[in-house]
Formats: C-alpha cells, structure tokens, sequence
C-alpha cells in the first residue's frame, strides 16, 4: 500500500506531457466528478452515524457496567440490621464484585434536586440504598432475587439499567451498518469510476493506436487516464465531504434527555475523520482505473 | 535486425500469405510492392510487432517475437520508425509535438530542441509547426508522419505508402530522405505500388524489390 500510495503521490505532481496525449472528455470527466461527490456526500452521513453509534453504545454500556442499586425499606429500628445482611448476601454472590451502603450524605445529595439541601433524612423513613458493582459477566438477577425474597425481606433489587442491554446491542449494530455502508459506497465509487475509465478508454481507441506505434508501454497510457481520474475522484469528493460536512453541522440538535441521545453530528476530533474521504477516493480511483486500464491495453492487441 | 522466416498471417480466414522470408539488416533497403490487398500493410506490421505470426518466425533485434512481453514490444518500436499508411496523429495536439511524440513517450522530449524546427523545415513544414493535423493537406500529414518516424533516429525505418498522396516533386524529396537514412546505415523498408518512385531510387540506392502476390514473396526487378 505504501508504495501505490507513493505512487499516487508521484502521479499527482505529474507529468504534464503524459497528460495531454489523452483528449480531454468532458462526459467521463462529469461523470467521474458527480459520482465522486454524491459518494462523499452519503459517505459523511455513514461516518457521522458510525461514529454517533459508537459513542451512544460506548456510553450505555459504561452505564450497564457501572451498577445496580439495592432499596432497603424496612421499619427504622430494622433497617440497619436488613442493610448488613444485604451486604453480606450481596459480597457472597458470583458476579458482584462489591456492594456499598450510600451515606446519609450521599443519599441527600441524590434527593437534592428535588427536595433542596436541608432535608433531615436520618428522620425520614426513606428507603436505604446500596450500591451494587458488578464484574463484565454480571450476576444472575432472577437467583438474587429470590434469595433476597428470602432473608432480606425489605429488599428490592432496582437493575433498571438493564433494559438497555438491548439498545447496546442495536446501537453496536447500527455502528457496523453504518461501516458496511462505507465500504459499499467505496465499492460503488470503484465500480463507477471503472466504468468510466473504460468509457473513456474506448473512446480514445485512436489515441491508444498512435501512442502505441510510437513506442509508449502500457504503464505510460494507462497512467495519463489514472491521473485524470484519480484527480477528478479527489476534487469530486472534496466537494461532497464539505457538502456533507456543512449539512450535518446544521443538523438541529438532538441531544435531549440528560444526554440520552448523543446527536448524529460530529464531535471533536471526529470532524477529522471526513477529512480523510477525498485521499481515499483517490485511492479507490487511483486503483480502479489503473486496474481497468492495464486490463483493456491487455484486451485490445 | 529484422528477420521473418517462414512466417504465414491469417486474420482468421484463410492464410493472407504464407512461406514469407525476409531480412531487414543494417544498411539494406527494401521495396515492397504487390496489388492492392496482397498483405502489405499486415506484412509490415508483423515486422514491427504490431501482429503476431500464424506461422513461422519472426525476431526483432534478435527477440523472438512470440516470447516478447508488451513492454519489450513498445522497447523495441522506438527503435522503428514507421510511417503508417493513414499517417495516425494526436488531433489534438499541434503538429509539432506530434512530431516528438517518440521522445516525449520515451521520456526524452527535451532532446527535440534542436532537431524538431530543422526536422520540419526539411520536409518542408516549417510554417506548420502549430497547426493541429487535420487542418493540413494529405501529403503534409505523410511528412509530417516521416518526421515522427525519424526524430528518434532508428535503426530500421519502415514506410507503408509514404508516397499515397503526395506530389512528384515532394515523393522525391521524400525518397531522398529515406535513401539519407539508409546511408547512415538503418534499414529501410518501404511498401509501395508506385513504380515510378521505385524506378526513381534505382539510381541512388542498392534496393531489393519484393513483390507480394499470390500468397507468396518472390524477388522482382527485372519487369520494372
Ligand atoms: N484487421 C483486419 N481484419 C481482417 N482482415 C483484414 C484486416 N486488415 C486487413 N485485412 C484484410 O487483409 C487483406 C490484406 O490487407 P493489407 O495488408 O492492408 O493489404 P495491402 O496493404 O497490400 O493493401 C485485405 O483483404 C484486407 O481486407
Ligand atoms: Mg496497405
């Protein structure tokens, strides 16, 4: 790869004679041009979608990873008694790595949004929460609860966060969509700009005779289509990536819900990522053309 | 430099000729002459590589040809010069670098400075240097066409009627160029049916006359 890439390198900076041996065709060159920029275009929308999912399921399951809450609503002069119990209950069971009794402090400062800083909750009968941490395998909910049905009687297992197992699953899938999105635009941009080239190597069949007679290799021919192609790939794409770039930029924000959704725009650095769809059009063109243009200068004695 | 022994084409029909034997060495001058559809044109392409035998052998500078990769094809065509019959430019491309299409495909365009304006003054073209081919007259695209086959300065110099649409005066002229180059020791291999220009170069040049017809290449001279 190193080495076309060098290539590439070495195409672009050019040899001006090689070039305009070949006409210029105004009909493969829009064409090459268009389809270039389309492909970029939805690739943008690909890209921001993968990366969007990406962070959506990195999040969750951070969220699903992180804990679990065990409620303990007992009366007052038992629940210091249930909360031991529940821990030891909790500390022996596979899966948990460790379970923790929130302070009173602790427990304020979840309340205090809604009930302000001042509320008394040593004397309010609220329910004891635990923290429960759990390891990558997690525990068995539905054994722990019927354990906790017998011993902890005030216990209420609280794994909400659950439910989002799911929704991890959906977003990670989406994100591979979105990847195999990518790789059939790119296959699509090949194919294009394959049939391209071959249109506009049979339409310079003369051309091709009288460089041939004159002496020139196959590599010098096929090298003065590669160029226009592999350029026309790269300002076609650059012209749809910042197209793209601009539509997802105005995209109305969606980050609603406390961060629920994380929108489908870029963030931070992942507005470098576009940036690196025009040399890969290149690539692709580069690629493509070479490969059909050896292929026909082959057919066609 | 050249060399076809018993070599036989077909297009895919019957033989177009067959038993043909031929030596194009240093300094040799040959014409090759045959009614209008006897295989002249296809047996000066076999002799620069352009199409491969049915039969037989042919090496170019000693390369067999049916061993010789593409790329050793286009090696060795800068090595001959060929004036094809329907002269083949770039037209879009002026004249002038049309004329070192050779070089520039060669990667050698800056050795034209010199030569190309001497090159084309010499058959006669100088005023024409900027103009695209098709606005020129069929005789100055088969100068032209011989300056592109000479500015490479080859060994073997092959000529499929260079003479077709040109004047008397300039066919001479045209003639004497080739009888120049074969001095300086290039073969030369010219296809004609004008036996007025066959003739003509008798007196200034040793040339063999081949004639195709029949399927077969006989040595002819006597009848002309
Ligand atoms: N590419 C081709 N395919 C099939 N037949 C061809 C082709 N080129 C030439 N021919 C046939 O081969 C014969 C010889 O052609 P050519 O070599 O051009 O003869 P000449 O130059 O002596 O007039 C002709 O009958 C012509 O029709
Ligand atoms: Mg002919």
């Amino acid at each position: 790869m190193k080495v076309r890439i060098g290539l590439l390198f070495g195409l672009l900076a050019g040899d001006p004679q090689a070039d305009k041996a070949v006409p210029p065709t105004g009909f493969t060159a829009r064409l090459t041009v268009f389809t270039s920029a389309a492909m970029a275009f939805l690739a943008v929308f690909a890209l921001a979608l993968s990366l969007a999912t990406d962070r959506l399921a990195t999040r969750w399951a951070a969220e699903l990873a992180r804990t679990s809450t065990l409620r303990i609503s007992a009366p007052p002069d038992q629940i210091d008694a249930q909360t031991r119990a529940a821990i030891r209950l909790l500390e022996t069971t596979p899966g948990i790595i460790a379970a923790r009794a929130l302070s009173a402090d602790e427990q304020r400062a979840l309340l205090e949004p809604w009930f302000g800083p001042d509320l008394p909750v040593e004397t309010l009968p609220i329910p004891q929460l635990i923290e429960i941490v759990e390891d990558e395998a997690g525990y068995d909910p539905l054994g722990l609860r019927a354990r906790l049905q017998a011993e902890v009687p005030g216990a209420v297992l609280d794994d909400h966060t659950r439910w989002r197992q799911p929704l991890v699953a959906a977003a990670g899938r989406l994100r591979f969509l979105g990847l195999v999105a990518i790789a059939l635009i790119g296959l699509s941009t090949a194919a294009m700009i394959t049939l391209a080239a071959q249109a506009a190597l049979a339409a310079n069949a003369q051309v091709i005779r009288v460089l041939r007679l004159v002496g020139a290799r196959d590599i010098y021919i096929a090298r003065a289509f590669v160029r226009r192609f592999t350029l026309r790939a790269m300002i076609g794409a650059a012209i749809g990536m910042a197209a793209g770039m601009l539509a997802v930029a105005f995209l109305p924000q969606a980050d609603m819900a406390g961060g629920f959704l994380t929108g489908l725009g870029f963030q931070g650095a992942g507005w470098l990522w576009p940036l690196t769809i025009p040399p890969l059009a290149a690539v692709v063109a580069f690629v493509a053309t070479r490969a059909a243009a050896l292929r026909t200068l082959r057919e066609q004695s | 430099m050249i060399e076809l022994r018993n070599v036989a084409y077909s297009y895919g029909g019957g033989e177009l000729f067959s038993e043909i034997s031929l030596s194009l060495g240093p300094g040799t001058f040959h014409f090759l002459t045959g009614p209008s559809g006897s295989g002249k044109t296809t047996l000066l392409k076999l002799c620069y590589g352009d199409l491969r035998a049915t039969a037989g052998d042919v090496a170019i500078f000693g390369e067999d040809t049916r061993r010789m990769s593409r790329d050793s094809v286009a090696l060795a065509r800068r090595r001959i010069g060929v004036v094809h019959q329907d002269c083949q430019f770039l037209d879009h491309l002026p004249l002038s670098e049309n004329v070192v299409l050779p070089l520039t495909v060669a990667g050698r365009a800056a050795e034209a400075e010199g030569n190309l304006m001497d090159l084309l003054r010499w058959v006669g073209l100088g005023a024409q240097a900027e103009q695209l081919p098709p606005e020129l007259s069929g005789g100055e695209r088969q100068r032209a066409a011989l300056a592109r086959a000479v500015i490479m300065d080859p060994d073997v110099i092959i000529a499929d009627e260079p003479t077709g649409n040109i004047d008397w005066e300039m066919s001479q002229r045209l003639l004497t160029l080739l009888v120049e180059l074969n001095r300086m020791g290039k073969a030369v291999l010219v296809a004609t049916h004008d036996l007025n220009l066959i003739r003509a170069a008798k007196s200034q040049v040793q040339a063999r006359i081949l004639r195709l017809s029949n399927r077969r290449l006989q040595a002819a001279g006597a009848d002309l």
